[in-house]
């Protein structure tokens, strides 16, 4: 069973609204391997604050919009 | 005994369930097999004459070197075949982004340097024990045997650690 992290993500999404960018080819922009970008999108890894501002500037959108870290309910 | 369940292991997590791996996570894979399977067979070589011929008398130095030796040399050529099959098999895929198939990024050296960490541990709790041995005047066959233990458990929990951490997410 995979660890979960707390922060989530909206990559797949992004990727699609985005000419349905491979992870392949998000990779290549942000110079990571594949499988990094896989394990961020399965929340399996919470990215470097310089690697998530990379990948917003590759969807043209803010930080917030890529990656969420939703509050706990009390 | 071992050694055959763990290659047995290895080759249906690799053969049943295809994953993509990093190449940082092929070269820890390679690693760890060549490991296996060279000290399998220096232990197969040394422990066979225990209690045969008295401890004192195993010529345990030779093999020894030469598995330390082996390690080394093939991983080497273990990595450049591992490199050349996934770039064979990128080509035959028709993947056309093959040229990240020896990038190295944050998440790899995250990944690298909790192992070691890991790694460490386990060997520097083997060096006291191998400490303890030689202030009790062992023989430096158990000495000498005790440190290349260490060593090569320190290594594998060290693999272990980053295969796990690749697998789970951390």
């Amino acid at each position: 069973m995979a660890k979960m992290m707390k922060v989530t993500n909206s990559i797949r999404s992004l990727r699609f609204a985005k000419g349905e960018m491979t992870q392949a080819e998000l990779a290549d922009h942000v110079h990571v391997t594949r499988q990094t970008i896989i394990a961020i999108e399965q929340g399996r890894y919470s990215p470097s604050l310089e690697m998530a501002f990379q990948i917003a500037n590759v969807f043209g959108v803010p930080l917030n919009d890529v990656f969420q870290y939703p509050e706990e309910e009390t | 005994m071992y050694t055959m369940l763990y290659i047995i292991k290895c080759k249906a997590i690799l053969t049943f369930k295809e994953v993509a791996m990093s190449f940082e996570e092929k070269s820890t894979w390679v690693n760890s097999l060549v490991t296996v399977l060279v000290v399998g067979f220096y232990s197969s070589f040394v422990l066979r004459q225990l209690g045969k011929v008295p401890v004192t008398e195993i010529s345990y130095q030779r093999p020894m070197i030469i598995t330390i030796g082996a390690i080394i040399l093939m991983t080497i050529v273990g990595t450049i075949i591992m490199s050349i099959a996934t770039a064979v098999s990128a080509t035959i895929k028709g993947d056309s982004l093959a040229d990240d198939i020896d990038r190295k990024d944050e998440r790899d050296e995250l990944i690298n340097r909790r192992g070691e960490l890991v790694g460490y541990y386990v060997s520097s709790a083997g060096v006291l024990g191998v400490l303890a041995l030689a202030m009790m005047r062992f023989d430096q066959f158990w000495i000498a045997n005790a440190l290349y233990l260490t060593f090569v458990v320190g290594g594998l929990v060290s693999s272990a650690a980053k295969l796990v951490a690749y697998r789970r997410g951390f």
